[in-house]
């Protein structure tokens, strides 16, 4: 029982940082139409930045203020995302308004792959770590409840702080400040957000800054655990199932959705995968998320689609 | 001035309706197969054939498949690595446990194969589309690269993991030397290209392209969804599959579900969009386009970098290599969606009026 | 005139359609005879597409019976809709815009081309001869419709009047028995409009196709259709001769509003 509930808990870390991926999908797509499969390189660029800027001001302080270096590195990265969404809507995503979906989400494979080349030939192509003072000793718990208890990472609990911080902070902003009701209006109808006076250029820069906070949040907690390295990247396809899950363009969906395909992994994994050799989590999610599409095209909370003639 | 129609005039409907309607084209594509298969041979080294000619044709075929779904149906795939392997494994499968299997046989029938879980995994498209799509198709992907990493029914209880086709022949005919394979390749592709060609002049082509425009139209005139739509995604697995089972026998000899990773598939899809969607000739050009620039990118950058004095390491040519991949498919969506095809047509365009443009 | 009014070909009885808790049409009976062109009238959002829509399949009503020729028509799609023989054109022009004129009204054959697809792809006898049969069936629509100079264009190109002739065109390649025009006139100018009714009629009156209109001209509707079904938000507020319903005063009052 111990054993389930620790691989549960795991599972819900991985879900959580799912979730934050996922959000940065959600956010982008609701506000621009754009299914935007950088996501994942957009986690690896921030994290890039992150771990090199934190790295040089360490090094130029000479190493006596980690908390300042990271301060510096944070604002730095941030800054960097602040140039990618610049660039994304001044290059991209101004010439192709009303595309195909379809079309957009193959220029986000075009973005994918210019951000993984700009972010190595930049920051470098090693591994990086990225520490900001995160406690890293486990934690027994429960031992009372449990034979031998459960055991946990105080890391995990801090980054779950984090994220559920970092969901509670968006959701005012875009229930509360005039920007995320400019959002919300252009998420509804481009055209009419753009013909009542938003101006629909900054509105996406905004947003792809967001994401890319989002993203660079996301890379802080993964790399901090993990380690920077290209296989970062690949996070998004590991978050893809979740958005379809959740519903493209809900917020509170891809936190749900990552929550569950986080637990279904791993325990798929612990459970299921002994069975058939092991190694099933990736697709596993892939083929939850597909079957869930078959009865549910619009996701848990989606907005359900009607065609019209 | 030798590139006009005038005079070339059609009584029949039959005539009409030919895959080159113009003479000049059907001539110039007639020279070039007669060129490939009979100049080629001659002129190119072995390294031509390893490194260029043979994934060229074999890559164009994947990506002819690619478009067939893609750029014709309008059903857009992440998965066509996916089926590459498929048909190579289910290839392989039929070679060495059924005796005295013939290898065009095998390759068919992997292609077959793979055709029946294009199928399969089409399903989805029949309620989703777009991006919905595009996850069903990584699904494939993905459980694919497990499937035959894990299952060892597959590689024959391989302990490496790897399998390999140890000697290809055809009615006797032994297919080892480099030219001998590239021409092997050639008669397949041609093949496909005309049965593409085919295809796509056909009843079930203009489905697909009415399903790509206009889905809802499409049903109302009595096109059925899903005839067309998994009808594409059969032909289109069973031509990528095809490919897949020549790239492992006949380019790889040996290999590893990695050569059928999902950079394949968006390799593959790339060629697609810079060659030109819904183009039969745009595949070629993608194929061409995607083999020879790293390979020109690995020569010539580090040879500029030495101009200037600075030594370029691989990882900054692969990485530069990423950088002007993805730039390319960004530009060319935006500023060209029909690709290099478009471009093409547009310069025959100029020489029919050419030398007097107006 | 020639043609005569037949039997009713599609009787429609209590259709009621909800789009979740948004009622588009309540209730609504109204019959179709062969050979009749029939208006259906009302003001913008009064059901009228959606009608359409429930009759050739893609809407499917929450109740109400539909009846073509007599038997009850079970749920169905609108490529079964198709093969029984209702065709439509559509209000925002939905043609193949990555296609050809010709390739696009060669669309509209697809249910009459029988030959498999592995003849098709090694374009083989039969293929080749039924490509060819239907080529020229499409050719009598292009010269019926006078679009000869325009069939290797794609549509995309093409003014807007053409296209909607071009919509026509796909439709009329189904050799319907019913079709439906999701006002056909819509923007068009007064040369283009009398073009359309004379095409319009031809087809009514040479192949004895049905036709089901939806028209905002009410003087184009007043001039060629045989009976007139009005429409207003999701009601059907009056039904019968041209003449009838603009005397009726509930029609009158839902075009001018309740002050006349």
């Amino acid at each position: 029982m111990g054993f389930f509930i620790e691989t549960l808990i795991g599972g819900l870390m991985a879900g959580m940082l799912y979730s934050l991926v996922a959000l940065g999908f959600v956010l982008i797509f609701k506000s621009s139409g754009v299914f935007n499969f950088a996501q994942g390189a957009m986690v690896l660029f921030a994290a890039l930045a992150m771990a090199r800027f934190s790295e040089w001001a360490n090094h130029a302080l000479g190493g006596d203020s980690l908390l300042l270096a990271n301060l510096i590195a944070f604002v730095g990265a941030g800054l960097a995302m602040l140039f990618v969404a610049w660039a994304v809507e001044r290059f991209v995503l101004r010439k192709l308004v009303n595309q195909e979906g379809a079309t957009l989400l193959m220029v986000t494979l075009g973005i994918t792959y210019v951000l993984e080349g700009v972010g190595q030939t930049i920051f470098g192509s090693e591994i990086y770590n990225i520490d900001v003072g995160m406690p890293k000793e486990p934690v027994m718990m429960l031992e009372s409840m449990f034979e031998g208890g459960i055991l946990i990472n105080k890391e995990d609990f801090i980054a779950a702080l984090i994220a559920a911080v970092l969901v509670g902070l968006l959701t005012l902003f875009f229930q509360k400040t005039p920007v995320g009701r400019a959002l919300r209006a252009v998420a509804d109808d481009h055209q009419a957000a753009q013909s009542i006076g938003i101006p629909l250029n900054r509105i996406w820069v905004i947003v792809w800054l967001v994401a890319g906070i989002v993203a660079l949040v996301a890379g802080i907690i993964w790399g901090s655990k993990l380690g920077v390295q290209f296989s970062l990247a690949t996070v998004a396809l590991r978050a893809l199932p979740v958005v379809i899950l959740g519903g493209l363009t809900s917020v509170p969906g891809a936190i749900v959705g990552g929550l569950i395909i986080g637990v279904g992994e791993k325990l798929s994994e612990v459970y299921i995968g002994p069975m058939v050799g092991g190694g099933i989590e990736i697709w596993f999610a892939y083929v939850l998320a597909l079957v869930f599409l078959l009865f549910r095209p619009q996701g848990l909370f989606g907005e359900k689609i009607i065609n019209r003639v | 001035m030798l590139y006009r129609e005038n005079g070339q005039f059609k009584t029949t409907y039959a005539a009409d309706q030919q895959i080159f309607t113009i003479a000049q084209d059907r001539w110039f594509v007639i020279g070039v197969v007669a060129f490939a298969a009979l100049i080629v041979p001659m002129l190119a080294d072995e390294y031509m054939f390893r490194a260029i000619l043979i994934p060229f044709l074999i890559l164009s075929l994947a990506a002819l498949g690619v478009n067939l779904l893609v750029g014709f149906c309008g059903q857009i795939t992440l998965g066509a690595g996916a089926f590459m392997a498929v048909g190579a494994y289910a290839a392989y499968n039929f070679l060495i446990r059924i005796d005295g299997m013939p290898l065009v046989a095998a390759l068919l029938l992997g292609g077959l194969t793979s055709a029946g879980m294009g199928i399969l995994f089409g399903i989805p498209s029949l309620r989703v589309r777009g991006l919905y799509l595009a996850v069903a198709t990584l699904a494939a992907q993905f459980f694919c690269d497990w499937a035959f990493l894990r299952i060892k029914w597959f590689t024959n209880d391989s302990s490496s993991g790897s399998v390999s086709v140890s000697e290809l022949s055809m009615f006797g005919w032994v297919i080892d030397s480099p030219a001998e394979k590239y021409l092997f390749c050639l008669g397949f592709i041609v093949l496909f290209a005309l049965i593409a060609a085919n295809l796509t002049r056909a009843t079930i082509g203009r489905q697909w392209m009415a399903i790509r425009d206009m889905d809802v139209a499409a049903e109302v005139i009595g096109i059925r969804p899903m005839y067309s739509k998994l009808s594409a995604f059969a032909v289109s697995s069973f031509f990528v599959g095809v490919a897949g089972a020549l790239w492992g026998f006949v380019h790889l000899g040996s290999w590893e579900p990695a050569a059928f990773s999902v950079d394949r598939s968006f390799q593959l899809l790339f060629m697609v969009i810079i060659g030109g969607m819904g183009s039969i000739l745009g595949s070629f050009f993608g194929a061409a386009f995607i083999v020879i620039l790293p390979i020109f990118l690995n020569q010539f950058l580090p040879a500029i970098g030495s101009l200037v004095g600075i030594t370029i390491s691989t990882a900054a040519v692969s990485h530069a290599e990423l950088i002007i991949f993805g730039s390319l498919i960004v530009f060319f969506l935006i500023v060209e969606p029909h690709g290099l095809a478009r471009l093409w047509a547009i310069a025959k365009e100029k020489l029919r009026l050419w030398p007097f443009p107006h | 005139m020639s043609r005569k009014i037949g039997d009713v070909i599609l009787d429609l009885q209590n259709i009621s359609l909800r789009f979740g808790g948004v009622k588009a049409l309540t209730d609504i009976s109204f019959n179709i005879r062969e050979h009749e062109v029939r208006a259906i009238i009302g003001p913008n959002g009064a059901g009228k597409s959606s009608m359409l829509n429930v009759i050739n399949g893609v809407y499917h009503p929450q109740d109400g019976k539909i009846f073509y020729r007599g038997v009850e028509r079970k749920k169905m799609e609108p490529h079964m809709a198709a093969s029984t023989g209702i065709a439509r054109t559509f209000q925002n022009i939905a043609l193949f815009k990555g296609m050809s004129v010709l390739d696009n009204i060669m669309t509209g054959r697809t249910l009459k081309m029988k030959s498999n697809m592995l003849l098709q792809a090694l374009w083989l006898g039969p293929a080749q001869k039924e490509e060819i049969e239907h080529r020229r069936k499409v050719e009598e629509i292009i010269d019926f419709l006078e679009i000869q100079h325009i069939r290797k264009t794609p549509v995309g190109r093409l003014p807007y009047g053409l296209q909607k002739r071009v919509d026509l065109g796909r439709a009329l390649a189904m050799e319907p028995q019913i079709l439906l025009l999701d006002e056909p006139m819509a923007g068009m100018n007064v040369e283009e409009k009398q073009d359309m009714c004379r095409f319009i009629l031809d087809v009514n009156d040479q192949f004895g196709t049905t036709i089901v209109l939806i028209e905002h001209d009410m003087g184009v509707v007043m001039d060629i259709s045989d009976r007139v079904v009005v429409l207003d938000y999701g009601k059907k507020i009056g039904d019968g001769l041209p003449d009838e319903v603009r005397a009726s005063p509930e029609v009158i009052k839902a075009y001018l509003g309740a002050g006349h």
